[in-house]
C-alpha cells in the first residue's frame, strides 16, 4: 500500500487533484438511495458503509437486487435521477464527497480518478464505433490529445490487456470480437487514464468459465500493477475468492456482513452468507435463485420490520422480527449484521 | 461489396423491363381514343386519325408495340410522345427542377425533423416534447393539398409572393421551391422527427449511453455523439428511402404551385393517354428510384456497422 499516486503507471500523469490521505481512496458513508416509481418508493440502498484504500480489492457479494449495481452507480455517479434519489450519505474521494461536487468537477473524475466495467461488455460498448475510436476518446476528451497519439495510445492499451494483433485490430467494431476480448477491451478503456479506483460490476458473468478466469486474473494483474483501489461486484464468491482481499457481503441494500476472504469463506458471521456459500452455485443455475436459501429476497418497497433477511432466515427469533442489528464486530477484523452472530460464527 | 452491388446492378434489369411492360400494357388498355380532343369541336378527320395511328404503331397489335418501343428506348431513345414534344428532351428540361425541389424538401427533412425530433427526445414528458408530438401528429393527419392550399395563401398570395412567389417563377428557381418543397416534405419532416425521437429515447437507455457517461464525457457528447449517431441510422435510411420517391415527382405538390417538373408532365401523359410520355417517365423514375435504394443499402452499411454486404 503506499500513499503515492506517482506509482500511478500513466506515461502522461495528470497532475491529479485528489491526494489519498495514508492511501484511503474511498469512504462512502451511510449511503441511502432510492427509486421513485409510480408503484412506489424501492429503497434500494439502505445505509452502506466501507472504505477502499489504495491496492485493495474489495468484493461485493450478494444475490441479484441486493443493491450492488446501484451502489457502483451511485459512486461512479451514473444514476438515472430520477427515478433514483439519493436521499443520504455521503461517499468521498479522496476526503472529498462526490455527492455535493458540481457535476462538472465529478465528471471530471470520471474516467481519470473512478472508473469503472460493466457487466455485458457487448452492450456497454457503442456498436458503430471502433473499438479503438472507444478507447481513444479517453485521452481526447480528457487530455486533450489529438486523433493519431490517442489511437496509438489505445493500440498500446489494447496490447497491455493482451488483445492478439492489437494494431489491425483497432480499428476493428465491438461486435467483431469474442465476448471475452470485448471484456478485455472494456477493461483498456476503463484503465486507460490510470484512474485510483476501479470497479468492476460483474465483469465475467457473461463469460465462459475459462475465460472468466483470465478475465480476473487480468484485472489482479493490472489491479497490482497500478496499485488501483479495486471494487470487485459478483453474485459469485468461487469467481472472486482468489482476488478479494476483504469482502463485503450485500442484502437488501446493506452489508450484512464483512470480513477478510478467507476468514469468511472458513467461517461465516451471518446466516445468510453462510446460505450463500454452501449454495457455492453449480454452473448450471448461474445467477438463479439459490438453493440453500430458501424463499425470496424481499421487495424493496416493502422491506421486513427488524432484520431483512428473517424471513428466510433457520436463526430467527422474536428479536430479528421487531429489531435491526446494526453492523458490529463480532471477532477481531469480522463483521457481521445479525443478533445471532456469535451462534452463526461458532456453530 | 462490390459483387453486393454489380448483383444490384443485375437485378434492376428485369425489374426495370418489368416495370415498363405494366405501365406500358396499363396505358395500351386504357379505354378511349387519343386523337379524341386533339382537334377541337369538329373531331379529327379521318386521315388525320389514320396518319396518327400509323405514325404510333397505335393498330400493331401490343406485343409488336412494345417490343418497337423498348427496341428505342433500349438505343436510348424515349420516343416522341403524341403531342410531338421528344421525351427525352422534357424530362431533360423538367428533371432539373424536380431534382432541386427533392433535394430541398429533403434538406427541410433532415434539418427540422432531426432537430425537433433531438429537442422532443432529449426532453421527453415535457412541454416541447408534448408539442412537438402534437404537432407532428397535425400535419401527418393534413392531406398534402390541403397543407399546400393553405401555405399558398398565408405565405404566398397574402405576402404579395415576395419572399415566397405564389407559383414557380422560373426568374426566381430556387426560391419559388423553397414553399413547395416545406410542403412537399411537410409529412416526412413529422415522420422524420418522431422517428428520431423514438430512436434517440431508445438510445438513451441504452448501455453504451450508461457507459459513455462512466467514461466522464459531457452530457452533451454522450447524447449528441454517442446515442445521436446510433438514432440517426434508421432516420438517414428513411431520408434516403423517401428521396428516391421524392425524385419520383410530385404531382399535387407540382400542380399547387405550377412547377413544370416531372409530375406534371407524368399527369398530362396520363390525362392524354399518352403512352410514350408515360412509360418514358416511369421508366426513368423506377430506373432513378432503384438507383437511390441501392445508395442507401450502401449507406446503411456504412453507418451501421453490424450490417455487411459481403
Ligand atoms: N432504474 C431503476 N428503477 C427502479 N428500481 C431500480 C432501478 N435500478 C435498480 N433498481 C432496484 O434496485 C435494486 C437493486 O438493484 P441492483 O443494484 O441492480 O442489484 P444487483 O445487486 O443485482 O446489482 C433492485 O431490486 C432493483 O429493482
Ligand atoms: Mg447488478
Amino acid at each position: 500500500m503506499t500513499t503515492d499516486t506517482q506509482t500511478r503507471k500513466s506515461e502522461t500523469p495528470a497532475t491529479s487533484q485528489y491526494k489519498p490521505v495514508d492511501g484511503l481512496l474511498l469512504e462512502v458513508e451511510d449511503l441511502r438511495v432510492e427509486f421513485h416509481t409510480e408503484d412506489g418508493v424501492a429503497k434500494a440502498i439502505n445505509g452502506v458503509n466501507f472504505d477502499l484504500h489504495e491496492g485493495e480489492t474489495l468484493a461485493i457479494l450478494g444475490e441479484s437486487g441486493s443493491g450492488k449495481s446501484v451502489t457502483a452507480q451511485a459512486i461512479m455517479g451514473i444514476l438515472d435521477m430520477p427515478p433514483a434519489v439519493i436521499p443520504g450519505g455521503q461517499i468521498r474521494y479522496c476526503g472529498q464527497d462526490l455527492l455535493t461536487m458540481p457535476e462538472e468537477q465529478r465528471r471530471k473524475t470520471r474516467g481519470p480518478e473512478i472508473s469503472m466495467v460493466f457487466q455485458d461488455a457487448l452492450s456497454s460498448l457503442n456498436p458503430v464505433f471502433p473499438v479503438g475510436w472507444q478507447i481513444a476518446e479517453m485521452f481526447r476528451k480528457h487530455r486533450g490529445m489529438n486523433k493519431s497519439d490517442s489511437l496509438e495510445r489505445a493500440v498500446k492499451l489494447m496490447q497491455r490487456v493482451q488483445i492478439p494483433a492489437a494494431k489491425e485490430r483497432v480499428k476493428a467494431y465491438p461486435h467483431q470480437f469474442s465476448g471475452g476480448m470485448r471484456q478485455r477491451i472494456m477493461i483498456a478503456m476503463a484503465i486507460a487514464l490510470d484512474p485510483a479506483v476501479l470497479i468492476a460490476d460483474e465483469p465475467t458473468t457473461a463469460l465462459d468459465v475459462t475465460v472468466q478466469a483470465q478475465i480476473m486474473s487480468l484485472l489482479q494483474e493490472l489491479q497490482e500493477e497500478r496499485q488501483m483501489g479495486l471494487i470487485l461486484i459478483t453474485h459469485d464468491l468461487g469467481v472472486v475468492a482468489d482476488v478479494a482481499d476483504k469482502i463485503a457481503v450485500m442484502y437488501a441494500g446493506r452489508i450484512v456482513e464483512r470480513a477478510d476472504v478467507f476468514d469468511l469463506y472458513r467461517q461465516p458471521a451471518h446466516p445468510y452468507t453462510k446460505g450463500l456459500l454452501e449454495s457455492i452455485p453449480r454452473l448450471d443455475q448461474k445467477g438463479q435463485q439459490l438453493a440453500a436459501i430458501g424463499g425470496l429476497p424481499p421487495n424493496l418497497m416493502r422491506i421486513p420490520a427488524g432484520c431483512a433477511f428473517n424471513p428466510r432466515c433457520r436463526y430467527a427469533q422474536d428479536i430479528c422480527r421487531e429489531e435491526r442489528p446494526e453492523l458490529l464486530t463480532v471477532a477481531p477484523g469480522r463483521e457481521s449484521a445479525c443478533h445471532f452472530a456469535e451462534e452463526v460464527l461458532h456453530g | 461489396m462490390y459483387k453486393y452491388v454489380i448483383r444490384r446492378l443485375l437485378q434492376m434489369i428485369p425489374v426495370l423491363i418489368g416495370a415498363t411492360f405494366i405501365i406500358f400494357y396499363m396505358v395500351f388498355s386504357m379505354p378511349g381514343d387519343p386523337t379524341a380532343g386533339m382537334c377541337g369541336d369538329r373531331g379529327c378527320s379521318p386521315a388525320f386519325v389514320a396518319q396518327f395511328r400509323e405514325e404510333h404503331n397505335l393498330d400493331d397489335p401490343f406485343p409488336l408495340q412494345y417490343a418497337k418501343y423498348l427496341g428505342n428506348v433500349v438505343q436510348g431513345d424515349l420516343g416522341t410522345n403524341f403531342r410531338n414534344q421528344s421525351v427525352g428532351f422534357e424530362l431533360e428540361q423538367r428533371y432539373p427542377i424536380t431534382a432541386k425541389l427533392a433535394l430541398m424538401a429533403i434538406a427541410f427533412e433532415a434539418v427540422i425533423g432531426i432537430i425537433a425530433g433531438v429537442l422532443a427526445g432529449v426532453r421527453k414528458g415535457k412541454f416541447i416534447d408534448n408539442l412537438v408530438l402534437v404537432s407532428t401528429l397535425v400535419v401527418i393527419s393534413i392531406p398534402v393539398f390541403v397543407i399546400g392550399s393553405v401555405l399558398q395563401y398565408y405565405l404566398g398570395v397574402k405576402m404579395g409572393g415576395q419572399i415566397f412567389p405564389v407559383t414557380y417563377d422560373s426568374a426566381r428557381p430556387l426560391q419559388s421551391l423553397i414553399l413547395p418543397a416545406f410542403v412537399l416534405g411537410s409529412a416526412s419532416i413529422a415522420y422524420v422527427a418522431r422517428l428520431t425521437r423514438t430512436n434517440l429515447v431508445e438510445n438513451l437507455r441504452a448501455d453504451y449511453l450508461r457507459t459513455a457517461i462512466a467514461k466522464g464525457l459531457t452530457r452533451s457528447r454522450a447524447i449528441g455523439v454517442h446515442a445521436l449517431r446510433n438514432s440517426l441510422i434508421p432516420v438517414v435510411t428513411f431520408i434516403g428511402a423517401d428521396f428516391g420517391g421524392l425524385l419520383g415527382g410530385a404531382i399535387v405538390t407540382e400542380r399547387i404551385f405550377n412547377i413544370p417538373g416531372v409530375g406534371g408532365f407524368l399527369f398530362t401523359g396520363i390525362r392524354n393517354h399518352d403512352g410514350v410520355s408515360v412509360v418514358g417517365t416511369v421508366t426513368v423514375l423506377v430506373l432513378v428510384f432503384l438507383l437511390v435504394n441501392l445508395l442507401v443499402d450502401l449507406l446503411y452499411g456504412v453507418l451501421d456497422p453490424r450490417i455487411s454486404h459481403d
